[in-house]
């Protein structure tokens, strides 16, 4: 039971990635895996920025830029040298392997002694669990309000057109190109942010922590979704998000039940597997009833 | 208001499906002119639509919208002079949207996309009336998801978009073909309605030689990447679709495959 808050902490923290991976999965309708790379990123920039006493915020604002600029790389593959986008994604996360090597300078930054985000925020409690729940707080709804904003506007409102249609909102004048690049910024710079607050909230930043993001995210995604529906936007948003806390939830449950830790992946990327099966599971069984 | 000199396309050009879809066309429409275009399979009727609306670019010629050659434009910035309807329903629209922002964002079509709120509560009146005026009951649903609605509405809903930020030109592909003929005889008439009263210089191709016959001012038939009958004014109107196949086997030089073309 003690375990509840930190459950839901990380949930929180991860929910911002979860939208990120909304953000491509959904509203582009594209499966992005630079965020397998974009996510330890932000991690390795907020460490780096970190460990040379560097203010968290200015960590995490360059964190964001870092992830949106390797959104935009991904986004160029696929858009100008017609890179199927699954495959630039594969591209862009494999390089950030090195980059984030190259950043961090080590596989691993301890940031133990570091001034972090919820060192900066200790006053909101004596315990650390209530600090990183009211950041990530506050966070996730600072976020979540800037996307309802700015997916509301024209701009947004074309790049959701060009995941239903490019077709559409081509012949409407937009450049398709344009939208997809911006969509992947959005949603890297996301990524990003969740990396950098996940390693501050860990305590470390490590180039191997990207590895299952991705399957994470749409956890998070299909669960919200299923959960807690798909009205709106922002019943959208706020299913991911739920959907996030969860997923985490459900892995702390499973852990506690005594699955090792080791098997977390395959338990994950089951579940998903069968969350996306989920459509053609439920017409087979409808087909099957109407046949008899 | 349109230009069309000399153009041609070849696809997949050196290989084995290599396949001329436009040879040296030329075409010229003055302003309010309403063409219908008519051809057997493969005779480069949608080549020459997306020719002109960009979705490729020609191999020989130019295009001219206006006096401005967009020969060389990529297809999102002839957006701005060219309105379009499609054969598929569902390509003209988001279905996941709902119809008030399909609206919006044609509303706009051609101006750069900005950081105001895309569909305020202002537009409303205005889409609205515009809804009423296709007489199908849409006014009072502006906030429905597009995807529900049914084919012919769809098609309704992109024509309304397509000419509501008073294009130069509108291209209609074959955009009744997809529809029952109930509904394709009520979106016909819709299409009329807008072209007339607008007087919109229109390219509207069709596989049905009654349609293509009753509407609009001047008719073309093309046949192998050109045209080879265009027929316009007095002449047209008298025309019948016997006379048409007479025609066409004679300018072709070949018997008309009936199969190609529906006679209904």
């Amino acid at each position: 039971m003690d375990l509840i808050i930190p459950t839901i902490s990380q949930g929180l923290l991860w929910s911002i990635l979860a939208i990120g991976v909304y953000l491509t999965f959904r509203v582009l309708d594209i499966a992005d895996l630079t965020v397998e790379g974009s996510f330890p990123l932000g991690a390795a920039v907020a460490a780096s920025m970190l460990v040379k006493g560097s203010d968290p915020f200015t960590a995490i604002v360059l964190a964001a830029i870092a992830g949106m600029l390797a959104g935009v790389v991904t986004g160029l593959l696929t858009t100008k040298l017609k890179i199927p986008a699954l495959l630039a994604g594969i591209l862009t996360m494999i390089a950030l392997y090195s980059v984030n090597l190259r950043i961090m300078g080590k596989a691993n930054l301890s940031l133990l002694q570091a001034d972090t985000i919820f060192s900066r925020f200790s006053w909101i409690s004596e315990e650390k669990q209530f600090v990183v729940l009211g950041v990530g707080f506050a966070v996730v709804l600072l976020i979540s309000l800037l996307n309802y904003w700015f997916f509301g506007t024209e701009i947004g409102a074309a790049i959701r057109a060009t995941g239903f249609n490019p077709h559409m909102i081509r012949a409407n004048g937009v450049n398709t190109d344009v939208t997809v690049i911006l969509g992947l910024l959005l949603s890297n710079g996301l990524v990003a942010v969740s990396g950098a607050l996940v390693g501050q909230s860990n305590g470390f930043a490590d180039v191997g922590m990207g590895v299952g993001t991705i399957v994470i995210g749409l956890a998070s995604v299909i669960i919200g979704e299923v959960l807690f529906g798909t009205r709106s936007f922002w019943n959208c948003l706020l299913s991911v998000i739920l959907g996030s806390i969860v997923y985490r939830i459900v892995i702390a449950v499973v852990l506690e039940l005594g699955m090792p830790p080791n098997d977390l992946k395959l338990f994950t990327a089951i579940l998903v597997a069968l969350a996306l099966a989920m459509p053609l599971i439920q017409s087979k069984m409808k087909s099957r009833k109407a046949v008899r | 208001m349109l230009q069309i000199d000399h153009i041609s396309k070849t696809f997949n050009p050196g290989t084995i499906t290599e396949k001329t879809a436009l040879s040296g066309l030329s075409l010229h429409l003055p302003p309010g002119d309403f063409v219908t275009v008519i051809g057997g399979n493969g005779a480069g009727k949608s080549t020459l639509m997306n020719s002109i609306a960009g979705t490729f670019l020609v191999d020989n010629g130019s295009i001219t919208i206006d006096g401005q050659n967009i020969t060389k434009w990529p297809e999102h910035r002839r957006a701005k002079y060219i309105g379009r309807v499609f054969q598929d329903p569902m390509m003209g629209t988001a279905a996941g949207m709902m119809i008030e922002e399909n609206l919006a964002i044609a509303s706009r079509r051609g101006r750069t996309p900005s950081l105001r709120w895309s569909a305020p509560e202002s537009n409303r009146t205005h889409f609205r009336e515009l809804l009423a005026s296709l007489d199908l009951g849409l006014e009072n649903r502006l906030e429905s998801k597009v995807g529900l609605l049914s084919g012919g509405q769809r098609q309704a809903l992109t024509l309304l978009m397509a000419t509501m930020a008073n294009p130069k030109l509108l291209l209609l592909d074959e955009h009744t073909a997809a529809l029952d003929p109930k509904t394709a005889e009520q979106v016909l008439r819709i299409t009329t309605n807008i072209v007339e009263s607008r007087h919109l210089t229109t390219l509207m191709i069709t596989h049905n030689m009654r349609d293509a016959l009753r509407c609009g001012n001047r008719l073309i038939m093309m046949h192998d990447g050109r045209i080879i009958i265009d027929i316009s004014g007095e002449e047209k109107k008298h025309l019948t679709v016997k006379n048409l196949l007479q025609m066409f086997e004679k300018a072709a030089g070949s018997e008309m495959d009936n199969d190609s073309l529906l006679l209904s």
